[in-house]
C-alpha cells in the first residue's frame, strides 16, 4: 500500500489516472467536454466533492455498518453534489446551464464511489482528502485535455476565444463535427490512452489468456 | 440479522442517562450492531439535510437573481435590444412589464408581475385554466390566465410588444418570446430560450440566421385570424404569402410545425388574440 502522502497526490495524475488508467467517469467526461468553460466547472466540482467526501467518510468509517456502509456513502455524496450544484447555480449561471443535469450525476460517478469503498473506507482523514484531491485532479486533467481537444478541433475556440477562426466566421477552418458529438470522445481518450500506454509502458495489462498455437499432430490427438 | 449480534449491544453502563451519555454509547458499539444499522443513517441524513437545506436558503437570492437576469436578457434578445457593454439591468429599464388578463384582453392593474411570474414558476392553480382540447394547438393542456407582457415605448408611443409563447415541438415545450411592432402585427424578432429538441436539425431554431427570417413578418390575416406559419421547405418569395410564411428548416419539419402551432394559439382567441385586437383598435384611433 502506497502511503507517501505525495505519491497519494501524484499518482492518480497519469500512472493511476481515473480515466486513462482506472477507465472510470467516462459517461460524463462524454457529456460536458464540448467546450473548456463546463469542463473545468465540472472537473472542479467533481474534485471538491471527492475529496470532502473522503475526508468525511473517513472521519467515520469506523462507525459506519457494513450493511449499509453505501447508503451512508451516497448520502454524504449526494449532499454535498447538491450543495455544489446550488453553489454552481448561484456564481455561474450560464456555465450551470450548459452542465444541466451532469453535476447532479456526479453522485453516480464511478469515480467517487469507487475511491471512496476502496481508499477512504480503509485509511485515515489526511490520506483519503489527499487521495481524493489526487484523483480528482487527475480526473481534471483527462476532461480538460480531452475539452481542449474539442473546442479547439470542433469549434475553433478555446474557453470561448476564437483560435482558428472558421469558414462561418469568415476564416479559413472548417470545424471537424465528430469533435462535437459524443462518439469522438471515444476517439480521443482511445489515443490518449494508447499515446500514455506508449510512454507509460508499465501500464499496459497482461492478457486474461492467451491463444495457444497448437501443432496439427497436436490438435489431432 | 442474527441473534448473537443483537447480544453485542453493550448493556446500559450504570444509571448514566442523557444525549451525551447515549450517543458515548452509540459510538462504542460495534459498528455492525443492528442499533447503529438503523441510527448511523439516521444521524447522517439529518446532518446532510440541514447542511443541504442550509445551503439552499443562503443560496436562494443570488440563483434568483441570476434567473431574473435571464428572463430579462432572453426578452431583450427577442426584442434586439442586447448591445454590447451595456448591462443588461441598464438596458431593460426602458422596458415596462405589465400583466394581460388574456380572457378579456385588458391589464389586469391589480396584479404585480413579480407575483405573476413566481404564481406561473411554482404553477399556482389559482392563476391556471384549463385550455379546450379542441383549441389547444400548442399542446399545453392548461395556461396562466395572466400573462405578463414587455412594452416598449418611444415618445409616448407604443414601439414594440414582446409575449412570452410557448408549446410542444417534436420532443420537448419549447419557450420563447415574440416581439411585435406596436402595430400589433408585425414580428421584430423571435426567440426560443429552452427547449430540447434535435441538435443540428429542430434545434436550429436558435439559428440567428433563421431567425432573422421572421423579421417584418405579419401575423394575422385580412379577417384577423393568425395566418403566421413555417412551411415545409421554401416559403412563398412574392405576393400574399410571402407577407405570413417563413422557411422551414430542412430535417426539422416537426419543430416546425409546432412552432406553427404554438404561434397559432397564442396569437388566437385563446391566447393574446383580444389583446392584441384592443391594441390594434386603439392604435388606428389614435392615426
Amino acid at each position: 500500500m502506497r502511503l507517501q502522502p505525495k505519491t497519494i497526490l501524484t499518482d492518480p495524475l497519469i500512472n493511476d489516472n481515473p480515466i486513462t488508467y482506472q477507465i472510470l467517469g467516462l459517461c460524463s467526461a462524454l457529456a460536458v467536454t464540448t467546450s473548456m468553460m463546463p469542463a473545468l466547472l465540472m472537473s472542479l466540482a467533481v474534485t471538491a466533492v471527492m475529496s470532502i467526501g473522503g475526508a468525511v467518510i473517513s472521519a467515520i468509517r469506523h462507525q459506519i455498518p457494513d450493511n449499509v456502509r453505501i447508503v451512508v456513502q451516497l448520502t454524504i455524496i449526494a449532499s454535498l453534489v447538491i450543495v455544489a450544484d446550488q453553489i454552481l447555480k448561484a456564481y455561474a449561471f450560464e456555465t450551470s446551464r450548459q452542465l444541466s443535469v451532469f453535476v447532479a450525476l456526479i453522485v453516480t460517478n464511478c469515480i467517487v464511489l469507487g475511491r471512496i469503498e476502496t481508499f477512504a473506507m480503509k485509511n485515515g482523514v489526511g490520506a483519503s482528502f489527499l487521495d481524493g484531491l489526487g484523483n480528482g485532479l487527475g480526473y481534471s486533467l483527462a476532461l480538460m485535455s480531452i475539452a481542449a481537444i474539442r473546442e479547439l478541433f470542433g469549434s475553433g475556440t478555446l474557453f470561448g476565444v476564437t483560435a482558428l477562426p472558421t469558414i462561418a466566421d469568415g476564416g479559413w477552418y472548417y470545424p471537424n463535427g465528430l469533435m462535437i458529438l459524443p462518439p469522438g470522445v471515444f476517439f480521443i481518450v482511445g489515443l490518449m490512452i494508447w499515446a500514455i500506454r506508449s510512454w507509460r509502458v508499465e501500464q499496459v495489462e497482461q492478457p486474461e489468456f492467451r491463444i495457444r498455437h497448437v501443432h496439427r499432430t497436436e490438435a489431432s490427438s | 440479522m442474527s441473534a448473537g449480534e443483537i447480544d453485542d449491544v453493550p448493556e446500559p453502563s450504570g444509571n448514566r442517562r442523557g444525549f451525551g451519555a447515549g450517543l458515548r454509547r452509540l459510538l462504542s458499539a460495534p459498528k455492525n450492531s443492528p442499533a447503529k444499522t438503523l441510527l448511523v443513517p439516521l444521524l447522517v441524513s439529518l446532518v446532510s439535510a440541514v447542511l443541504v437545506a442550509g445551503a439552499a436558503i443562503a443560496l436562494r437570492p443570488q440563483y434568483q437573481a441570476n434567473l431574473e437576469r435571464n428572463r430579462q436578457e432572453n426578452v431583450l434578445a427577442a426584442a434586439g435590444l442586447l448591445e454590447a457593454g451595456q448591462s443588461i439591468e441598464t438596458l431593460f429599464e426602458q422596458i415596462e412589464p405589465r400583466v394581460v388578463d388574456l380572457a378579456t384582453g385588458d391589464y389586469a392593474t391589480e396584479m404585480d408581475p413579480s407575483t405573476v411570474l413566481e404564481a406561473q414558476r411554482v404553477g399556482d392553480p389559482l392563476v391556471s385554466v384549463a385550455v379546450p382540447p379542441e383549441l389547444d394547438l400548442a399542446v399545453i393542456k392548461k395556461r396562466s390566465r395572466y400573462a405578463v407582457v414587455y412594452l416598449l415605448y418611444e415618445r409616448e408611443r407604443l414601439k414594440m410588444i414582446i409575449l412570452p409563447v410557448y408549446g410542444y415541438g417534436l420532443w420537448s415545450t419549447m419557450y420563447g418570446y415574440v416581439a411585435l411592432a406596436g402595430d400589433a402585427n408585425t414580428i421584430v424578432g423571435l426567440r426560443f430560450y429552452q427547449h430540447g429538441e434535435t441538435p443540428g436539425l429542430g434545434a436550429e431554431i436558435d439559428n440567428p440566421q433563421w431567425q432573422r427570417l421572421w423579421q417584418g413578418k405579419k401575423i394575422y390575416g385580412d379577417a384577423g385570424e393568425p395566418v403566421i406559419e413555417v412551411v415545409k421547405g421554401q416559403a412563398a418569395r412574392s405576393g400574399e404569402a410571402a407577407t405570413y410564411q417563413v422557411d422551414g428548416i430542412s430535417g426539422a419539419t416537426l419543430t416546425g410545425r409546432g412552432v406553427t402551432n404554438l404561434l397559432r394559439y397564442w396569437f388566437g382567441e385563446h391566447g393574446f388574440g383580444p389583446y392584441l385586437k384592443k391594441l390594434r383598435e386603439r392604435a388606428e384611433v389614435m392615426q
